[in-house]
């Protein structure tokens, strides 16, 4: 059976429910329906492209007489959209489940969620399997537009029409970044279709131009730095599972344009274009990561350390670009491998941070970490799934973090073979930022899961926090159970990955993993390093075991009760815990008073005034101030200038018409 | 007929159009304005009947009429009434220099023939001087639109200009006739419009000077 026109049609399907919610988002048991819906659809769209991944057959390709009347609407079914099709359904499939539960049911405005989530999840499918610039521009921008729909839905909050409005502004000049990236690749003949693309070569000045834009395009939607700023404001703004959505897969289907395009259309790359890519993957993961530690808001904070995985997974594939540029296969296949890992990685453990955010949102009415803690006793077993997640994305070993990104340090690791003296020296410090960036994202997890789920509840809400539902329990353990799965089995993730990467990769991949002897992970034949998750699990829980068994066995008995230990603190409030901000101090004066100019500011009232003692701490953001603010600024001045001529008389008006015709045709005569 | 005397002649009377055009950029009297408006589009009538003639297209030939009809009778005596009524046919509009208009216009000329000739290398002879001759009746309509202060010159540059229009029309081959119709009707429809315009300015503002509106305006806004 062919599969394209089948997985086609679910988005449409999806469409059809999306209208059907805006006639019926009110009524009791909508939410449910639309929600059961969108997760039949996805689990379909999701078992379709597993069996396409795997069977890997020829690319399917199909022309619609749709879009374009001269174009047509191409779609096309690789192994490279199968695997972020995957990616995109997963992440639908778990959201879906998600809200299914109390989460869905309770939301205050249904009609402003439920008619766009599935359009939104629809748009992502699509653009996975358009296969010209004008269905994929189509798509990626209905993808944009639906979720800033999303974040829009709790629009009386200020800060989320602020988010909102950003959000739109970034995406427009994202999409019109790629609108002129496809028309620099369609060439003066005009072919639009990926095929035609794929066949013409452009001159290596225009392909250069083309790549500079896709940066712009796709990094913009995927939050790389410093094009990041929407992206910690508008996806926690969202209702939690569309966050998910949004932080685990959005920025997934992001990078498979920036995949598809640099890959597979842009023909053969140089090599300075992976420096390019390599030090603004470098640059995002630590900035990111720095920015998630400030934060006091949870669902921010997430969103922050999707910079960082987003620097991660840019890494990787600027090093497959270096790579490629010096023909080098091999070390291009574990590169590519190492960033679609870490891509599939991402979404798990962003997905299954975010929903655990929201079940605590939900019970709690919080994203403040600074009015959490101490929900380990009430919710339990979110607990343990956040645990799990803040251990995938903190990188410990035997979790799926771990594995891509010591793939992506085994890449690295190739990169002294490499013939430039620039990338000689780049790659190596782009090694040392990661590095930075895993230990500071670790630290930040730490805080993350600490201040939330342990301690002592330092809010009324906090201490009376009930645990989630069984449907969002169902979603969180069924990707903390992926994440593990991931880990200890990463072979089989290799080998699924084998022919997206034998597609990107002139048909170079890695060797086959799966029958390497006890499943393990070896990247490289002729480097001698190998990971094996099984055996890391086995030993961790051998050795734990036997840690129990030693301590109770050799242990005394004897129950001894003494004072606990307060800290010289008599009182013992809540207030005296560790706070978000006090756990990330150190950090904050080591690299904060650098990077952010971080001031501490203590007010101590003079003897016999009654107020407290304040300590402030300002941050600046860098990029806000050194890009952002002076491009508003420039562009509020233009306008301010350009304002008058909307109050020219008619003579006036008639003359500018004159003398702008005028010297465009004294510009043609000159010109020619 | 050989080819010759008919090139000759398009050309003479398209070129009649550019002569005409800068006659009109230093009448200062409107009924003299509106005079040699109704000559402009009266060459415009038989430049489009020579072009229909040479290019055996009937269709222009009911262009032909549609611009003698309704661009040189039609209007330039609706025109003059309107003047007439409105009391400002003998009254003098400050025109500015000649000579500085004259020169004005003939760099225009200049440029389209530049920017025409070689743009259309491909197009035959005829095509090209005739797309070159309207885009400098164009150019000289909005010359003429940007110098007068009085609503009626304006509406009467901005007729010359679809005059212009109408000359590359007729000189392009296989343009549908619809295209034509439609042309004229809005133009005359934009007649009837600014007509009633000017009555309610007048009504208003007590002129049809465009400077008055203006200090009407300066004023609101300060």
């Amino acid at each position: 059976m062919p599969l394209l026109p089948v997985l086609l049609s679910l988005p449409v399907v999806l469409l059809a429910v999306g209208v059907f919610a805006v006639a019926a988002a009110r009524q009791p048991g909508c939410s449910r329906l639309v929600y059961g819906l969108t997760l039949a659809i996805a689990m379909t769209a999701l078992g379709l492209a597993l069996a396409q991944l795997l069977a890997a057959p020829a690319p399917a390709t199909l022309t619609l007489p749709l879009g374009l009347p001269w174009l047509g609407a191409h779609f096309r079914l690789d192994a490279l959209s199968a695997f972020f099709l995957i990616v995109v359904n997963l992440g639908g499939v778990v959201a879906s489940l998600f809200a299914l539960g109390h989460y869905g049911q309770h939301e205050p405005e249904p009609e402003r969620v439920l008619p766009f989530y599935p359009a939104f999840l629809a748009s992502m499918n699509l653009v996975l399997l358009a296969d010209d610039a004008f269905t994929f521009l189509f798509a990626w921008e209905f993808m944009s537009l639906s979720s800033w729909a999303l974040v829009m839905a709790h629009h009386r909050e200020s800060a989320t029409a602020r988010a909102g409005y950003l959000y739109l502004v970034m995406a427009c000049f994202g999409t019109l970044a790629l609108l002129l990236a496809f028309g620099l690749l369609a060439g003066p003949s005009g072919g639009y279709d990926f095929a035609t693309i794929r066949a013409g070569a452009l001159t290596p000045e225009l392909a250069a131009l083309a790549l500079v834009l896709v940066l712009l395009g796709t990094g913009s939607k995927a939050g790389l730095v410093p094009l990041h700023v929407w992206l910690p404001l508008a996806h926690p703004a969202a209702p939690s599972h569309v966050s998910a959505l949004m932080s685990g897969v959005m920025t997934k289907v992001a990078v498979y344009g920036f995949i598809r395009i640099t890959f597979d259309l842009l023909g053969e790359p140089v090599w300075w274009w992976g420096g390019l890519v390599l030090a603004l993957g470098g640059i995002s993961a630590v900035l990111g990561v720095l920015y998630a530690l400030m934060q006091q808001d949870l669902k921010r904070l997430l969103a922050y350390s999707t910079v960082e995985n987003i620097g991660i997974i840019f890494i990787g594939l600027g090093l497959a670009l270096a790579f490629q540029g010096n023909q080098m296969e091999a070390g291009a296949a574990l590169a590519l491998t190492a960033a679609l890992l870490h891509a599939f990685n991402h979404s798990l453990f962003k997905s299954l941070l975010f929903l655990g955010a929201g079940a605590v949102l939900t019970a709690t009415g919080e994203r403040n970490m600074e009015r959490l803690g101490g929900l380990i006793r009430g919710m339990p077993w979110t607990a343990l799934a956040f645990l799990i997640g803040a251990a995938a994305i903190a990188a410990l070993p035997p979790l799926n973090g771990f594995v891509s990104e010591w793939l992506t340090f085994q890449a690295i690791l190739v990169s002294p073979e490499l013939p430039q003296w620039l990338l000689k020296f780049l790659v190596p410090a782009v090694g040392a930022l990661l590095a930075l960036s895993a230990a500071l994202a670790a630290a930040c997890f730490v805080k993350a899961f600490g201040i939330t789920f342990l301690g002592r509840p330092r809010s009324p809400a906090a201490a009376q926090a009930r645990e989630t539902d069984c449907y969002a329990l169902t979603a969180l353990f069924a990707l903390a159970a992926l994440c593990l799965l991931a880990g200890i089995l990463p072979g089989l993730v290799v080998d699924g990955l084998a022919p997206v990467v034998g597609l990107l990769n002139g048909d170079a991949r890695l060797i086959a993993q799966h029958d390497q002897p006890w499943l393990t992970l070896v990247p490289l034949v002729e480097v001698k390093s190998t990971y094996n998750g099984l055996l890391v699990l086995l030993f961790m829980a051998l050795s734990g075991t036997v840690a129990v068994f030693l301590i109770h066995r050799l242990a005394s008995n004897a129950v001894r009760r003494g004072p606990a230990w307060d800290c010289g603190f008599a009182d013992a409030n809540p207030a005296f815990q560790y706070t978000a901000s006090s756990f990330s101090q150190p950090i904050r004066r080591v690299f904060g008073s650098v990077v952010f100019q971080a001031r501490e500011q203590i007010f101590m009232p003079p003897p016999g005034d009654s107020r407290p003692a304040r300590l402030e701490v300002k941050w600046r953001d860098p990029v806000w101030e050194r890009v952002y603010a002076p491009l508003a600024a420039a562009v509020t001045a233009v306008s301010g200038r350009c304002n008058s001529l909307q109050y020219l008389t008619i003579r006036r008006y008639l003359r500018l018409v004159f003398g702008v015709l005028v010297l465009l045709l004294l510009g043609i005569v000159l010109w020619r | 007929m050989h080819d010759g005397l008919a090139f000759d002649i398009a050309h003479l009377l398209a070129g009649g159009m550019v002569l005409v055009s800068f006659l009109m950029l230093y009448q200062d009297r409107l009924s003299a304005l509106l005079n040699v408006f109704a000559l402009h589009s009266l060459v415009l009538a038989l430049a489009v009947g020579w072009q229909a003639y040479i290019q055996e297209a009937h269709h222009l030939y009911l262009t032909a009429g549609i611009a003698l009809v309704f661009k040189a009778i039609i209007i330039p005596t609706a025109l003059h009434r309107i003047v007439r009524r409105l009391g400002i046919h003998r009254s003098l509009e400050v025109v500015g220099g000649v000579g500085r208009d004259m020169l004005a216009g003939t760099a225009l000329v200049a440029l389209a023939i530049l920017v025409m000739l070689p743009v259309t290398a491909a197009a035959d002879a005829l095509t090209r001087e005739d797309l070159a001759f309207a885009l400098a009746v164009v150019l000289l309509g909005l010359l003429l639109m940007i110098n007068r202060h009085n609503a009626v010159s304006l509406v009467v540059g901005f007729m010359s200009l679809e005059n212009g229009l109408m000359l590359a029309a007729a000189g392009a081959r296989g343009m549908p006739l619809v295209v034509e119709i439609s042309i004229a009707f809005s133009v005359l429809i934009a007649l009837i419009v600014i007509g009633v315009f000017l009555f309610r300015i007048r009504e208003r503002f007590d002129s049809v000077d465009m400077q008055a509106m203006d200090t009407f305006r300066e004023k609101r806004r300060r």
